[in-house]
């Protein structure tokens, strides 16, 4: 079995639309592409992130939604108020230092996340 | 977005300068089998003497907002009205194939997935409308799971107080502590909604929470 692996790096998704990221986003997902997303969507892009995700379960028999984490090497042990203003204001300067990663649920069961490590769990053939 | 939260901001200055009493409109969020519609219904029960919504085993059981008006809660002398709204489970996935494991029958899942994708998004479109919010997760399971911080993460967006309830304080994998050092700028409150284990303190956890509206 392929498995590939998309890099997106922030000068790909920062210039684009909210929506624009999220077509791009699922478009990419749909092709079976696991994506290491430099930077990361914003709170309210996330929640729309899921919107479309929910829309498009409904509309297709092959898709089943994504598997959704974000990576931050400096805050992942941060709690996750602190985590979240940080992540706020990080807006403001991009937040490069950030990693996500999403795959489509067909292929990533869980994304399980740790301090130093993450560890993306597959389903079996 | 922006339109909206100005529209709140409006209506929270309105209501206070004419001091006009309205039900604060109180929801319930979380992923799917946390329980929220169990934790609702504790209060329904204890306050109207009925249920607000059915609960079960299988996720996505409640798959569309339920809402219970006038829910008038006491506690140490002071009365809140309430406007309940129980909202669908949020999740990033939804397999027919996983509720077929639970013994439904395949057309069954079938209909239950479309109904919960529909849930998910009816959800998220209520966040505008909540006046404060319960989190409810599930005390057995890794709070870092990023549904819950997306769901916090736009309740802040939205400055929408929060409050966090850990259900399931009486299982045996039940873990407080994990949850109290995952949120620590937040009020968490551990308690079994199933069994209305550590109520009390609850109640005055959700006083606290309705000051910051």
């Amino acid at each position: 079995m392929k498995l590939t692996l998309q890099f997106i790096p922030f000068s790909a998704i920062e210039p684009l639309s909210s929506f624009k990221r999220i077509t791009k986003i699922l478009s990419m997902i749909g092709e079976d592409k696991i994506l290491l997303m430099q930077g990361r969507l914003r709170a309210e892009e996330e929640a729309d992130l899921i919107e479309e995700t929910m829309r498009k379960i409904g509309k297709s028999k092959k898709f089943k939604g994504i598997e959704l984490a974000v990576f931050s090497p400096k805050s992942s042990n941060l709690p996750i108020g602190i985590y979240i203003r940080k992540s706020i204001a990080d807006l403001l300067v991009g937040q490069q230092d950030v990693l996500t990663v999403i795959g489509p649920a067909s292929i990533v069961r869980e994304i399980k996340k740790d301090p130093t490590k993450m560890q993306l769990l597959l389903k079996g053939k | 977005m922006v339109i909206k939260i100005i529209k709140n901001f409006v209506k929270r200055v309105f209501y206070n300068l004419f001091s006009i009493k309205r039900d604060i409109k109180l929801g319930f969020y979380g992923p799917p089998n946390a329980g929220k519609t169990s934790l609702a219904n504790r209060l329904c029960k204890d306050w109207l003497g009925e249920e607000l919504g059915k609960v079960s085993k299988i996720p996505h059981e409640t798959r569309e907002i339920q809402i219970k008006e006038k829910v008038e809660v006491k506690y140490n002398g002071k009365t809140l009205t309430l406007k309940l709204i129980d909202t669908p489970g949020i999740a990033t996935k939804i397999d027919y194939e996983d509720f077929v494991k639970f013994g439904l029958s395949k057309k069954e899942a079938k209909t239950r997935a479309k109904e919960a994708t529909k849930g998910v998004i009816e959800s998220i479109k209520w966040l505008d409308d909540m006046d404060a919010v319960i989190v409810v997760l599930d005390a057995t399971q890794n709070p870092y799971s990023q549904v819950n911080i997306t769901i916090i993460g736009n309740l802040v967006a939205r400055k929408i107080p929060v409050l966090i309830v850990a259900n399931k304080i009486d299982l045996r994998k039940a873990n407080i502590k994990r949850m109290e050092s995952a949120f620590p700028e937040y009020d968490v409150v551990g308690l079994s909604a199933k069994f209305g284990k550590n109520l009390e303190e609850f109640y005055e956890s959700l006083f606290k929470l309705v000051k910051k509206v």
